[in-house]
């Protein structure tokens, strides 16, 4: 076994990807419960396209870490089933774009099936993605796709942008009795963080202030936390002090989180890479005017995605949030 | 050509008894060859070539070519002028042997691997590089080049194929004069899984619509072994939904020809959807991304690379004294241009002024639009 098990017994910390503090928590995950299964295309021999599964298969045997089939509806529809009978699939799809074969197994089928039952039939079912762009892909690989799922009732929708995050929310979406869909910041794989190995500092559905500051309250997650931080870190320097604050999970909203620090600063933003019309922006900046609107010194304003496909990936950095358009942003907040 | 076959061969047709039970496989699946791998003819009950020496060796030409242009993605991206690649090494022949039959009219529904195919039918090489550089997203007229965008959900376009075959179907109905074109819609042996592909078949048999359904079955869907998306040979799925279907040798380009020609017939006569399963191997990477060593066998690979289709065309055609030395050593520098002009072909490629994107959502961009396309023109003007 890797990382993990070769650190010293009492060693509580230890230095991981994004990608492999998933697949360690995976592991852990497979090793503390013999119901939890990996499902996916690619995930076994290969390790997943991003090697995220990798070892798992050999580790934890094909009945555990499978290689199914090229059918994303196929896939959710029979972990559906599977976790009707009490195992907690963890569905791999391999790109943002190609959840939308399994569109309706997940919406109509996933999400509605303890409300259809009254209540009685629990989906303990994780599907997990990489998202968004920034890595010169492809058409249909860099989707943000976040919206969709937060807007359906019965899915709870989770990101971790950091290692630490990915090792524990993975575990914890595992554990959670409700469907999970699990996002997965794809050009944060290979990024590297210290992860606690004793215990998780966050519940799965709690919001983090990754960087406490007094001027204005940049709210983002997943791929945008990291460039949040680097916008904060270059407005230091003329003299802004930033509040950062990461979602990490949209459905269910910890909004309680985010108010209290926008309570505190007064001005908000939010940062997503999705397209901005109908996105989750869209959703906070409403709930942040209709309970904070004697506190708001400035409306609240998104820096997102422009609202055309994907554009190639030569493109791309022009399309993307980045640290310019995020700190106008800023200039504009703070001059009202 | 035999008339007397419906679904499948008769050969291998599952029998009455105990087959009512459950699928029976033939000893030996049959499969269409012409051409074996040493390069010597063989024959087949229902299909015989068709072609002359002289056409073959320009089918030579072109299986070179089209593997120089393979070669050449394969190595910009390498050299980081391509962001992705990828590689058909190896499915030549079927690229080939489709083109030769396709006619003027018919129209292409293609995967993400038939490069060859597409420089055959016209389109431009560096259209098709700007894709795998990440400058374009398909810069083509697919009225008139007849071969349709490339489509990266798995599967998806094969609907599209089917419903665009219905489309010509109704014209001829309606005009006795219209064109005789039919669709091909090619898809992979790891397609075959995805609901969309099922119903494309489903949809193809109910309305008898005039298209042939090309499964290249190289063996592997990334890292999954075609075993993985059927436990019968991919051709007999067509049987299940009232689909004739036959296997042929992909590395041999005169029984590609000819089950391509036999699919092509029924489609444009009349008589409802084919299926020819082009039996074959993925020789290189599912792209330039992965790395076949992790789940797959180099003798494998190794063992494919001795059924090559270039060699045996080569060795046949010598064998016909239609070939020599002399016109190998001019196909090779002809490659070697070809190559070159590939190289240079990639250099003008050109990244699209970043607002123009926002005038292809819609045929009139939404006010919305407008505003986002005026603020960028602002912000690069402030810079």
């Amino acid at each position: 076994m890797s990382q993990l098990n070769s650190a010293a017994p009492n060693q509580t910390t230890t230095t991981l990807t994004l990608a492999k503090a998933l697949n360690a928590g995976m592991r852990a995950a497979l090793a503390a419960d013999p119901k939890v299964l990996l499902y996916g295309e690619d995930i076994g021999s290969l390790g997943g396209v991003f090697r995220v599964t990798e070892h798992l298969q050999k580790e934890f045997g094909e009945e555990r870490v499978l290689d199914s089939p090229l059918a994303e509806s196929g896939l959710i529809g029979t972990a559906i089933g599977m976790a009707q009978r009490g195992y907690r699939p963890v569905v791999e799809l391999q790109f943002d774009g190609f959840v939308f074969p399994g569109f309706d197994q997940i919406t109509q089928q996933l999400a509605k099936l303890r409300f259809r039952s009254q209540g009685r039939v629990e989906l303990p079912v994780v599907v997990r993605f990489p998202y968004g762009g920034g890595i010169g892909s492809i058409e249909n690989h860099s989707e943000s796709v976040e919206a969709y799922f937060a807007h359906t009732p019965g899915l709870t929708v989770v990101t971790p942008s950091n290692p630490n995050d990915g090792y524990w929310m993975i575990q914890q979406a595992i554990a959670t009795p409700d469907p999970v869909i699990f996002l997965e910041p794809k050009r944060r794989y290979h990024e590297k963080g210290v992860v606690q190995l004793d215990a998780p500092a966050h519940g799965l559905h709690e919001a983090a202030v990754v960087r406490p500051g007094t001027d204005l309250t940049l709210i983002c997650w997943g791929p945008m936390v990291r460039t949040c931080l680097d916008a904060a870190a270059a407005a230091e320097k003329e003299g802004r002090d930033l509040e950062v604050v990461d979602v990490r999970s949209l459905q269910p909203l910890d909004f309680a989180t985010i108010a209290r620090s926008v309570e505190h600063t007064s001005r908000a933003i939010v940062v997503h890479e999705a397209q901005r019309n109908y996105g989750p922006g869209a959703e906070l900046a409403a709930r942040l005017q209709e309970e904070l609107f004697y506190v708001m010194e400035s409306p609240v304003l998104r820096v997102s995605g422009y609202d055309t496909p994907y554009p190639p990936s030569k493109l791309e950095s022009d399309w993307l949030p980045n640290l310019d358009r995020v700190l106008a942003a800023v200039d504009q907040s703070m001059a009202y | 050509m035999n008339t007397a076959m419906s679904i499948g061969r008769p050969t291998d047709r599952p029998s009455a008894q105990p087959g009512r039970f459950q699928p029976q496989q033939p000893v030996e699946t049959p499969l269409v060859q012409l051409l074996r791998p040493d390069g010597t003819l063989t024959s087949d009950p229902d299909f015989a070539p068709t072609l002359s020496a002289g056409q073959v060796a320009e089918m030579l030409r072109d299986m070179t070519l089209i593997r120089r242009f393979d070669t050449e993605g394969t190595a910009l991206q390498r050299k980081g002028q391509l962001s992705l690649w990828a590689p058909l090494l190896g499915q030549e022949a079927i690229q080939v042997g489709v083109h030769a039959a396709l006619g003027q009219h018919d129209h292409v529904f293609p995967s993400h691997r038939e490069h060859g195919l597409a420089m055959l039918m016209g389109l431009p090489v560096e259209r098709l590089l700007g894709i795998f550089t990440g400058q374009e997203t398909g810069d083509w007229d697919a009225d008139e080049v007849r071969f349709h965008h490339l489509n990266m959900v798995i599967g998806g376009h094969t609907l599209h194929g089917v419903g665009y075959a219905m489309a010509q179907q109704r014209d001829r109905q309606a005009d006795a004069a219209a064109d005789d074109g039919v669709s091909l819609i090619i898809h992979g042996d790891g397609a075959i899984s995805e609901g969309d592909v099922n119903e494309a078949y489903i949809f193809a048999a109910a309305y008898q619509a005039p298209a042939v359904f090309l499964c290249v079955n190289n063996q592997w869907a990334i890292s999954e072994p075609v075993e993985r998306q059927s436990i019968v040979p991919l051709y007999q799925r067509a049987w299940g939904f009232g689909i004739p279907s036959v296997r042929v040798d992909g590395n041999d380009v005169l029984a590609v020809h000819a089950a391509m020609q036999w699919a092509l017939d029924r489609a444009r006569n009349g008589e409802g959807p084919s299926f020819i399963e082009a039996f074959t191997y993925r020789v290189g990477a599912h792209t330039t991304s992965d790395d076949p060593t992790k789940y797959r066998s180099k003798e494998e690979t190794a063992d494919w690379q001795i059924k090559d289709p270039l060699s045996r065309t080569e060795t046949w055609l010598r064998s016909e004294g239609a070939w020599d030395d002399a016109q190998q050593a001019h196909l090779d520098q002809e490659a070697e241009a070809f190559g070159a002009q590939v190289r240079s072909a990639v250099n003008n490629v050109t990244t699209p002024r970043f607002e123009e994107i926002f005038d292809r959502v819609y045929a009139e961009p939404t006010p919305d639009l407008i505003a986002q396309r005026a603020q960028v023109l602002r912000e690069v003007a402030a810079l």
